[in-house]
């Protein structure tokens, strides 16, 4: 596959029409477009609208908030506000462990010629497609005698499994085309391995580290089989659980699960702002290299 | 690889002894790069894959996390698993499932594709926040689509009562005619995204002068499309269907998030009946026989895809 260019850079039409009716065209286009979205975003959109109605009113969630209620916020934060620090933790957790993890691996797949990488390459592809309920089957039953049911290491560990493989081939592709001249003159110069890669290479490939930092991040914090199969009680549970559990317990209440639920899209919808050069550069990298 | 060769080089001059051990010390640190992402792989991919072979073969149930007894019986785990009705439902769900939401993702999915392909303004702002859905944790987006398909409630049926389509709720998630059909809608939904980006990036690559030269011989509109889009766009097209055949068939959080498997299993797949097996009947041994059948079928369509993205990347 070409690299994949997310730059809007098509030549104009083929038949030159005059300027004026061209944008004039142009704009209905984006008018449709927006409606194609607002279609698509319409859930989004619900969940929002519906975490602002007001508690117990469930019978008619107006089409607009007009009376904004926040107490379904207060609600959620009082239930899950400790859920939604335990998954900050196990999120930024599994994040930092895959990049680690990760980025010396992806640095060796693509500029070192050893044995066995071939191998390992083959292992990362295959591993993404292998169902998380295998994982999660093997996994409780070694967490039991190890003690890390119920723990944070436990869960990071184990959130991690999404994220290392798509850090690895996201930091891979990107390395196999990093320009080797510089590390070759720092090599010359007797610097080590592991100074060249600590010094040279990790500030150069800073952008595909963000990338894999960013979806390992966005992995862990969406995790939900893990949790539901690697916690058993209320100390240790992540927010996508406790949602889970709060959809079975509170199906009246939807403005607090409502709440909840947009308090869990937080961090997509951040790094959607934020960053969104390295999310559409995961999008397209991650599957398809 | 210029590196490695002109260290080789260096190497290759009189082997004295202390160039011998640095040369295997610049190995050693090399294989020290990899050395951590091995192990994890091992420890959480290996580990779980042949452990839930070897339970597949054992009677692993309840009393096993009691007395650690875990008796091998064969293939009796493997027969229970097939002779079970629910399997055979949860196989026919699966495929369903699968086949459904791929036809409308990709559908879906291209005919946004070719849209955003027009140029105006506010595209590149429109399709990125597209991505939306697909970022958002799926638990999240059972929450919010089990609300608006809430029977009595729901905005979906408030709204097709509103517009005259039907004269009575319909009750999409609670109802075994309905359940599965409102899953694949789900799904479908949360599958866009991932077609949009990957077709579009492919639609990009096909040169402009292609098409140019179609309008030359007057193909056109579905003519261009037809002779030209579809046929450039193969490799990207299959990589897509396959990943997302890859990931469909895995799916479970939406599910056990929308309806549990139920009504009367009309929403069980093979993903969630494992989990079912495992972590609710606490019978491990069938849960992981149901999971490895899980498994071939990942990889069956995971060798193809690998194929695919081969050929992809030689044409590319």
């Amino acid at each position: 596959m070409t690299p994949m260019s997310t730059a809007t850079t098509a030549g104009p039409a083929a038949i030159p029409t005059p300027r004026s009716r061209r944008t004039g065209r142009s704009w209905i286009h984006t008018v449709i477009g927006i409606v194609l979205i607002a279609i698509m975003l319409f859930p989004v959109y619900w969940m929002l609208n519906a975490s602002l109605a007001p508690a117990g009113n469930s019978l008619s969630t107006q089409w607009l908030p007009l009376n904004p209620d926040f107490s379904g916020y207060s609600r959620a934060i009082a239930d899950q506000g400790q859920n939604l620090i335990t998954s900050l933790i196990v999120a930024i957790g599994a994040c930092v462990l895959s990049v680690a993890i990760a980025a010396p691996c992806a640095y060796a797949l693509a500029q070192f010629k050893i044995k066995g990488t071939a191998v390992l390459l083959f292992v990362v592809l295959i591993s993404q497609m292998i169902p998380g309920i295998v994982i999660a089957n093997a996994l409780y039953t070694v967490y039991t005698p190890l003690g890390l049911i119920n723990s944070i290491p436990g869960l990071i560990l184990a959130d991690a499994s999404q994220g290392i493989p798509f850090a690895i081939l996201i930091m891979r592709a990107y390395l196999e085309t990093f320009e080797t001249s510089i590390v070759e003159a720092a090599r010359v110069d007797g610097c080590g391995h592991v100074r060249a890669f600590w010094s040279i290479v990790l500030p150069v490939s800073k952008n595909s580290l963000i990338t894999a930092g960013i979806f390992s991040f966005l992995f862990a914090w969406s995790d939900f089989l893990m949790a539901l199969t690697l916690t058993t009680g209320e100390s240790i549970r992540p927010v996508t659980l406790g949602l889970y559990t709060y959809i079975g317990t509170n199906d009246t209440d939807w403005s607090a699960v409502m709440s909840t639920a947009v308090l869990s899209s937080l961090p997509a919808v951040i790094l959607m702002i934020v960053a969104q050069k390295y999310v559409a550069a995961g999008a397209t990298g991650g599957a398809v290299k | 690889m210029t590196t490695t060769t002109q260290l080789a080089a260096r190497a290759s001059g009189p082997a004295t002894a202390s160039r011998r051990r640095a040369r295997r010390g610049d190995l050693l640190v090399r294989y020290a790069f990899v050395l951590p992402a091995a192990v994890y792989m091992v420890a959480f991919f290996g580990y779980p894959i042949l452990k839930n072979v070897v339970m597949s073969f054992q009677a692993y149930d309840f009393a096993t996390f009691f007395n650690g007894k875990a008796p091998f019986i064969g293939l009796t785990n493997y027969t229970a698993t097939f002779s079970d009705p629910i399997f055979l439902r949860a196989l026919g769900n699966t495929a369903l499932f699968t086949v459904g939401s791929i036809i409308g993702q990709f559908v879906l999915g291209m005919a946004l594709a070719l849209y955003f392909r027009k140029q105006f303004p506010l595209s590149g702002f429109l399709r990125s926040l597209l991505l939306l859905p697909w970022l958002l944790p799926m638990i999240v987006s059972a929450a919010v689509w089990r609300w608006i398909l809430e029977q009595d409630n729901g905005v979906l049926n408030r709204f097709l009562e509103g517009v005259g389509l039907i004269s009575e709720p319909i009750p999409w998630l609670v109802s075994s005619d309905t359940a599965l059909l409102a899953v694949i809608i789900v799904n479908i939904w949360l599958g866009i995204p991932f077609n949009v980006v990957l077709l579009y990036s492919g639609l990009q690559s096909i040169p402009d002068e292609l098409y140019e030269a179609g309008q030359l011989d007057g193909a056109t509109g579905w003519k261009s499309f037809r002779h030209i889009t579809l046929p450039m766009l193969r490799p990207v097209v299959s990589v897509v269907l396959l990943l997302g055949v890859i990931y469909t068939i895995k799916v479970l959080d939406l599910i056990i998030g929308l309806t549990g498997g139920g009504p009367a299993n009309a929403t069980q797949t093979l993903a969630t009946r494992s989990y079912e097996m495992s972590f609710i009947e606490f019978d491990f041994g069938q849960g992981a026989a149901l999971s490895n059948i899980l498994i071939l079928i990942a990889l069956a369509f995971a060798i193809v895809y690998l194929r695919a993205n081969a050929r992809a990347a030689k044409n590319g």
